[in-house]
């Protein structure tokens, strides 16, 4: 028997060795006092507000931390033990003294109702109020920092270094003089502070809170409506909470299971464009050069008419329709059907085409499958975590985090390969600072130090993969001098990560644009899959080929079908099979021809080829690379709706604008990066006459003389798991906590955090040779910089949501272009010169920044600015597979303008 | 030839290549060959160490007490007059013998003559001293080591062993102090060094090392006595990849210096027995954490962990057994928390020190996570002769539970500071009274605070106690790391209770409430007390506090802090109540409590100076009736109304004219 025996307060009760009494106590219903304790904090020991007598007449224990032992004899609650408790209290109370009487009802705060349990009069304390006030920060737009509250119970300082290991608060001085501070001692503003909240949301006092506005306080009044993050692919869950429509507060939920109560900046903080002046509340239709407010009916008869218009002119592919990564699977679904029923059309796709058409191509290929191969959390039993491409402190700021604990916490090494000396470098055993669009060679030349040692898994390459000999040869020119001279890392670096790689047990390939956005983007996630196959990384926990999805739903867009080639579960639309059970579920013939890409559908456009269009929830305008060219070929459409909440930069080109809803305001569900599907659940009613788009989309299909009525949006999910096997049991009341990871194939089946396992989707896996080629643009004498783009932590993708955020954008305010110090000086450019910035597609102007992430070179310029919109400058030069645009590589000009020219 | 060069062409053996009996070889003779004219070789090898080229050898004590005193003013002088006169001497500093308060001590032998130590030496004696010995002559020297009747005056001069500070103390810790050169590594091997270890790396396996640690019935010399076999036994236990060891040099405490003493002056011992403990319990690295603020310690440390490593004693294959060790000397970050284990162990892994919850315990997971055994410098130093003299003879001395030696400091109002180590067991009274000559200036003893600012305060009627662990624990004190502060009855008990907890309150790590705010509740109440605020019910409220400080705290730190305070109250109980309800200092020391100030019209002169010094001019002159057979007619007076008792007049009376009325 492994059970251990103790005595709680006269009950003999039994846990299992390595419990605390704390742990103990609570599983059977004995309530122990704690302040700094914290489930997801590592045990403390410092409030002592939580000791009982285990018989030792000079001293009681903690309870957070003393293991039981057998025969222990705990006394949770004498006299002894309240007095301790009591005076424990006291003292923080003259540290942290607390309102007498409070506002009903009061904010909480851990050490007064402590206090309220313990019977201490608030009105007459043994200890007055040590010393002056302290003055409170507020420099942080997000973040109030009121030491006059803190009791220095240290768990902002553990969810500081050791859950987000930011290492930004800290502890200085000793004894009464301690105080926590941030960075050395400076505002929160100041101290390199990323905003993530994770202390506000631990801190038992209020000493560090939400910094909100008066009409927003009281939060803590209200139920929480528990939904997923609407920002990157991550899918945290959030505590919304609601007051008269509006959001006044969030915090992590502390059960989500991908964040576990975590959250970034803006999955925190990043929610006033919900309720933005700003939001379309009702259907416009163009007037010449302005908008005119009209009717629901009026909109959707418009719509319906022109679309049939065209449908009968121009015949059915004329037609096309762009879906939203960021709307639920259930609209996706509908947006896809309503475009493949009523339009006739599989010209039907979404903006995975520019982040992660490569990887669906290349695992597709490789694998079977083109989706993360395993779940979040095992990133913390990896031995070896290689990062390439993902700059994952920005972009999925809580991977990011949990990689940090693998690294910090868990002994696990990272391996950074990216051109920019991004923020995980700082946390690398190894950095590759390879040049950009290099990345076929650097792990081509990986691989072949893998194969001259002899340090690949041979028994699962004979067991579960084609194709060996052929890949073996492939690889033999990338020595590791050819390599250095390609990509600029030394060869006995290349020989270093290599082994470090070879060596884990379990390593861990993460990836994200930075290898899909070339021209090579298909043979870079190809060249990755040969890589975990070589070491025999795939099939197993904490291993695989994980690409990091960008937009909360991208998954679950290419899920539900989203797609030109595919139906809903990547059935192909060429099978006959497959066509003819969605014209049996659907009711209608449909089109047996593969559909156009978004940006084939662009180039349609342009010459005329495409004629009306239907984009819901997306923003080509700002996010398709070449814009100048976008934009001709939208205004030459015939026909044009967009269904958005704002009147984005593509809203502005279009015919008929219909308001949709936020995250905040419907049902439904995300599918996240790690392929689990979770609930959306509704918080506000929808602004104004605006409607959640899956029923828009009903409303439009039954205008077009298609029915799609569903009486909530489970039914719809209900229809996706009829049609879609990966989705087969997927159902809301499944949903309810962890969500499901797909495949899940029937209702008895739990999901899946890991694919591959015995088998690939495909059978065996396959070696790919890949071959080393050169971006389509590199840098010359006209245009000397290499152009990188991509995102920020504070602001999220083409900005239309985080620029409408008061505290992200005094945060961070406007576009700043990167570059590094030697060629500031070069350029003899100081901190905040303007700079015209050119290639050969456009120019934009903006202020520069020096950063030392940057390598001399290369120029780093974030795309969520329409002030200055990179994507002017980026190449639309397509990966032939995957038709991928090479956003990640340009060559570009760098003029310094004079100050008088930004005036304007 | 140097000690460590090989005899003859026979002898193979070197740091590079050595064989188990190196180190024998180079100090008892050539084991492995027979050869007359080797032992020969190797006997003047070890004279030289002693002597250098010539016969004579001076040593000065160079410890930071000897410093203090001006140890390097005597050494520059005798190295000049050695240069000057071109003396065949082999100039040394060393460390200190134990009793401070006759530094600068300066010793001087030739060979095959008694050795003749002076103390209280400064530069200019230093020619005379040197001359005299020369000659002969030892009158006025401090102590003789040995009396052949060869030298003038030895008659009148002491044996060491003949002084009252030496007499029944039994030297073992600190054996080597103040004779050897600490920086020499060979003059330890010849004075028996590293012989435990080649014993243990050729005769014993790590159990029986344990097992003959804990037979000696070894216990933690830092404070707590944990039974140091016991706690090599666990960490052995212990399944690991990696074991570490910690010798714990971050002395802390006022009033105790026996780690630093025992490190300047004999590092090599300890680092023996840092060695011999990681072979016990299978370590492969060892720090050595050291208190920043004792740099000649940390500077002996590591050249004495440098020296170890150029002579094959630390590193692989250590004297050609399987057994790897490297050390690295750590220096602490200058808090008091440094020394508490799990604090220490933190600040070694480069974070901020600050102890954490035990268990686990650091002999299961201690350093990164690994066990680790800590153990203090006196414990370690008293590990060598454990295993080159056996378990036996280590228990001849001490109480049944308590073996062996202990290292005291004496500090405070003592006439000879310094350090003394007697068995354990060894009573107050004897160690204050005999070895420590008794209290300074003749004024009456009034109470000795054990064990540093976490001990106790402890009055006369413990002075027959038998120190050891547990009779110090029954008396309210503990042992601690052995400082003896001794009050005489100048001491204010209220006062000395507030000193001690300035300091824990200021050294308290912050992270505890109990520590970090409950301290300093007390050190608001004490210092209260002291300027005259006293209320009723502070001293209930300093017990309640004291209470669950003790009760809750979660270090030894914390937990022991308020013993200052807990032991006065107890046995100094009046003094409190005489400054809270009769508003008086009893030992005139509060000076909140100074009632005002009167002139002796006797004895002032007049001279006026108190006029202008006083800040709210509550001083005149005036006529007074005259005196027999004095000159004044004037006299100071102060206006006891104005006066705001700030006894800035008596200071500056030049006469001393102006007293305190109490």
């Amino acid at each position: 028997m492994s059970d251990i025996e103790v005595t709680i307060d006269g009950k003999t009760v039994h846990g299992k060795p390595g419990q605390t009494i704390l742990q103990v106590a609570e599983a059977h219903g004995i309530h122990i006092p704690t302040l700094c304790h914290h489930p997801r904090l590592p045990v403390s020991g410092a409030c002592r507000v939580c000791v009982v007598d285990v018989g030792r007449p000079d001293r009681l224990e903690a309870a957070c931390s003393t293991p039981i032992q057998d025969g222990m004899t705990i006394t949770t609650n004498s006299p002894r033990v309240r007095r301790s408790r009591r005076m424990t209290v006291a003292l923080l109370l003259a540290r942290a003294p607390v309102d007498a009487a409070p506002p009903e009802p009061p904010p909480p705060n851990a050490v007064r109702d402590l206090a309220r349990d313990l019977g201490l009069d608030l009105d007459r304390l043994p200890f007055p109020p040590a010393g002056p006030r302290k003055p409170v920060d507020a420099s942080s737009p997000v973040i109030v920092h009121d030491p006059n509250k803190c009791i220095l119970c240290g768990r902002c300082i553990s969810a500081c270094n050791e859950v987000q290991n930011h290492r930004v608060l800290n502890l200085q001085h000793r004894g009464s003089r301690t105080v926590v501070i941030a960075g050395l001692g400076q505002l929160l503003l100041d101290s390199g502070c990323v905003s993530c909240g994770e202390c506000v949301q631990l801190c038992p006092t209020g000493a560090l809170t939400e910094k909100l506005p008066p009409e927003k306080e009281r939060w803590w009044d209200r139920d929480p409506v528990t939904t997923t993050c609407p920002y990157c692919g991550v899918g945290c869950t959030l505590d919304l909470y609601v007051a008269d429509g509006t959001i006044v507060n969030v915090r992590g939920n502390e059960a989500g299971v991908e964040n576990r109560g975590s959250l970034c900046v803006k999955g925190r903080f990043g929610y006033d464009y919900v309720t933005s002046p700003d939001r379309l509340r009702t259907p416009l239709r163009r007037r010449g050069d302005h908008f005119e407010a009209i009717g629901w009916d009026d909109a959707l008869q418009l719509a319906a008419d022109k679309f049939m218009e065209l449908k009968r002119t121009y015949g059915p592919d004329a037609l096309a329709g762009l879906a939203s990564a960021k709307c639920t699977n259930e609209e996706n679904y509908l947006f896809q059907k309503l475009v493949r029923t009523c339009f006739g059309t599989n010209n039907v796709d979404h903006c995975a085409r520019l982040c992660h058409a490569p990887t669906v191509v290349g695992l597709g290929h490789a694998f079977g499958s083109g989706a993360m191969t395993n779940s979040i959390h095992e990133l913390l039993d990896a031995d070896v975590i290689l990062v390439t491409g993902s700059n994952t402190t920005e972009n999925h700021p809580i991977i990011a985090m949990y990689m940090l604990q693998a690294v910090h916490t868990h002994s696990a090494q990272l391996l950074v390969a990216d051109p920019r000396k991004i923020r995980l470098v700082d946390h690398a055993a190894l950095w590759l600072n390879h040049r950009s669009g290099t990345d076929v060679a650097l792990f081509n030349g990986l691989m072949h130090v893998i194969l001259e040692d002899h340090a690949f898994d041979h028994a699962f390459i004979a067991a579960r993969c084609e194709n060996f000999d052929a890949f073996a040869a492939s690889v033999k020119p990338y020595t590791p001098d050819v390599v250095a001279a390609i990509t600029g890392v030394p060869a006995e670096t290349i020989r270093e990560a290599a082994r470090l790689y070879a060596s884990a047990d379990k390593a861990a390939i993460v990836f994200s644009m930075g290898i899909t956005q070339h021209t090579t983007g298909t043979d870079n996630v190809l060249a990755l899959a040969n890589l975990a196959l070589l070491t025999g990384n795939v099939g197993r926990a904490s291993t695989g080929v994980n690409p990091l999805r960008g937009h909360n739903n991208v998954q679950g867009a290419c899920d539900v079908g989203a797609l030109p080639d595919v139906y809903p579960g990547y059935q192909r639309v060429t099978d006959d099979g497959v066509r003819k059970r969605f014209e049996d579920a659907w009711g209608v013939a449909l089109s047996p021809h593969v559909g156009l890409t978004e940006t084939e559908i662009v180039d349609a456009a342009s010459t005329g080829q495409i004629k009306g269009l239907y984009i819901m929830g997306e923003n080509p305008l700002m996010s398709s690379p070449n814009l100048n060219h976008v934009k001709a070929a939208l205004q030459r459409l015939d026909f044009l709706v967009v269904q958005d909440i704002f009147l984005s930069e593509t809203a502005q080109v279009a015919d008929l604008v219909l308001p949709g809803v936020s995250f905040a305001e419907k049902n439904g569900t995300f599918t996240n990066t790690a392929r689990r599907i979770q609930r959306v659940r509704q918080a506000i009613p929808p602004l104004g006459a605006s409607r959640p788009d899956w029923q828009i989309l009903c409303h439009l299909a039954e205008r077009m003389g298609y029915s799609m009525t569903y009486p909530t949006a489970d039914a719809v999910m209900d229809e996706i798991a009829r049609v879609t096997p990966i989705y087969g049991g997927v159902s809301y009341d499944r949903l309810e906590g962890a969500g499901l990871q797909w495949p899940c194939p029937d209702h008895h089946h739990p999901g899946t955090p890991y694919l591959h396992k015995d088998r690939f989707s495909r059978g065996k896996a396959v070696f790919t040779p890949v071959a080393y080629t050169p971006p389509a643009e590199l840098p010359d004498a006209e245009y000397p910089y290499l152009l990188s783009t991509g995102r920020l932590l504070q602001h999220f993708h083409t900005g239309t949501l985080t620029r409408r955020v008061a505290a992200l954008r005094t945060l961070v305010p406007e576009c700043l272009v990167e570059l590094n110090a030697q060629d500031m000086t070069d350029l003899k450019l100081a901190d905040g010169d303007l700079v015209q910035v050119s290639s050969r597609r456009g120019a934009l102007v903006a202020k520069v920044k020096q950063s030392e992430a940057s390598p001399p070179g290369l120029v780093f310029i974030p795309f969520h600015f329409h002030e200055a919109p990179a994507n002017c400058l980026t190449n639309d030069a397509l990966d032939a597979q995957s038709k991928i645009p090479e956003f990640k590589v340009a060559a570009v000009r760098i003029e310094k303008l004079p100050v008088e020219a930004g005036d304007t | 030839m140097h000690l460590m060069d090989n005899c003859c062409d026979q002898c193979t053996h070197s740091a590079a290549t050595p064989c188990p009996d190196y180190l024998l070889c180079r100090t008892t003779g050539p084991l492995c060959h027979e050869s007359d004219a080797c032992k020969e070789h190797i006997a003047a090898a070890i004279t030289r160490v002693t002597y250098g080229d010539g016969d004579l050898r001076i040593t000065v004590g160079m410890s930071t007490c000897g410093l203090a005193a001006g140890a390097q003013a005597v050494y520059d002088a005798v190295h000049a007059l050695i240069q000057e006169r071109g003396l065949p001497a082999k100039l040394v500093p060393v460390g200190c013998m134990g009793c401070c308060y006759a530094e600068v001590l300066l010793e001087i032998q030739r060979q095959g003559y008694p050795a003749a130590i002076y103390d209280h030496v400064d530069a200019q004696r230093v020619p005379p001293i040197v001359d005299a010995y020369l000659c002969g002559d030892v009158s006025g020297a401090f102590a003789l080591r040995s009396k052949t009747g060869q030298l003038t005056g030895e008659a009148e001069v002491p044996l060491l062993s003949e002084l009252e500070f030496f007499q029944g103390q039994v030297r073992d810790a600190i054996e080597n102090c103040g004779v050897i050169d600490p920086t020499s590594i060979e003059e330890y091997l010849i004075h028996g060094g590293y012989q435990a270890l080649t014993h243990v790396f050729q005769d014993l396996t790590p159990d029986a090392v344990i097992a003959e640690v804990a037979a000696a019935k070894l216990r933690g010399r830092g404070g707590a006595g944990f039974p140091t076999g016991l706690k090599w036994q666990l960490c052995r236990q212990a399944p690991a990849d990696h074991k570490y060891v910690i010798c714990n040099a971050d002395e802390g405490d006022p009033g105790a210096f026996m780690n630093r003493l025992t490190a300047e002056g004999d590092p090599h011992k300890v680092l023996e027995g840092l060695i011999i403990a990681a072979y016990a319990i299978g370590a492969s690295k060892g720090y050595i954490f050291v208190r920043a603020e004792k740099p000649l310690m940390a500077q002996r440390f590591q050249a004495a962990v440098a020296a170890a490593r150029r002579y094959g004693l630390l590193g692989d294959a250590i004297l050609a057994s399987a057994f790897h060790l490297d050390v690295d000397v750590v220096l602490s970050a200058g808090a008091f928390v440094c020394g508490e284990e799990t604090g220490m162990m933190a600040a070694i892994e480069g974070k901020r020190a600050m102890p954490r919850p035990r268990p686990p315990f650091p002999a299961t997971q201690g350093l990164w996570h690994r066990p680790t055994t800590i153990n203090n410098v006196e414990t370690l130093a008293h590990v060598p002769r454990i295993l080159a003299h056996g378990a036996a003879a280590f228990t001849r001395v001490g109480t049944p539970r308590s073996a062996g030696t202990k290292v005291y400091c004496l500090t405070g109002k003592i006439a000879r500071t310094g350090a003394v180590e007697v068995p354990l067991g060894t009573t107050l009274r004897r160690v204050l009274f005999e070895l420590g000559g008794g209290i300074l200036a003749g004024k009456a003893f009034k109470a000795v605070q054990t064990g540093g600012p976490s001990g106790g305060c402890l009055p006369s009627q413990f002075l027959d106690l038998p120190l050891d662990y547990e009779t110090l624990q029954a008396a309210g004190s503990i042992m601690g790391s052995g400082g003896i502060v001794v009050l005489d009855e100048t001491t204010c008990i209220v006062d000395l209770a507030r000193y001690f907890l300035t300091f824990t309150t200021a050294e308290s790590c912050g992270k505890c409430t109990p520590c970090r705010d409950g301290l300093e509740q007390m050190l608001a109440l004490l210092t209260r007390i002291t300027e005259g605020e006293g209320r009723a019910g502070d001293l209930e409220q300093l017990q309640l506090l004291s209470e669950t400080i003790c009760d809750a705290s979660l270090c030894a730190l914390g937990r022991t802090a308020p013993n200052p305070v807990l032991t006065t109250l107890t046995h100094f109980r009046a003094e409190y109540e005489a400054h809270i309800h009769e508003k008086r200092c009893p030992a005139h020391v509060c000076a909140a409590l100074v009632q005002g100030y009167h002139v002796v019209a006797a004895r002032c002169i007049a001279c006026g100076r108190c006029l202008p010094a006083c800040p709210v001019a509550a001083i005149a002159l005036r006529e007074r009736p005259a005196l027999p057979g004095d000159t004044g007619v004037r006299t100071a007076v102060i206006d006891a109304e104005t006066c705001i008792k700030c006894g800035h007049c008596a200071r500056i009376c030049p006469v001393a004219a102006i007293e305190r009325e109490w």
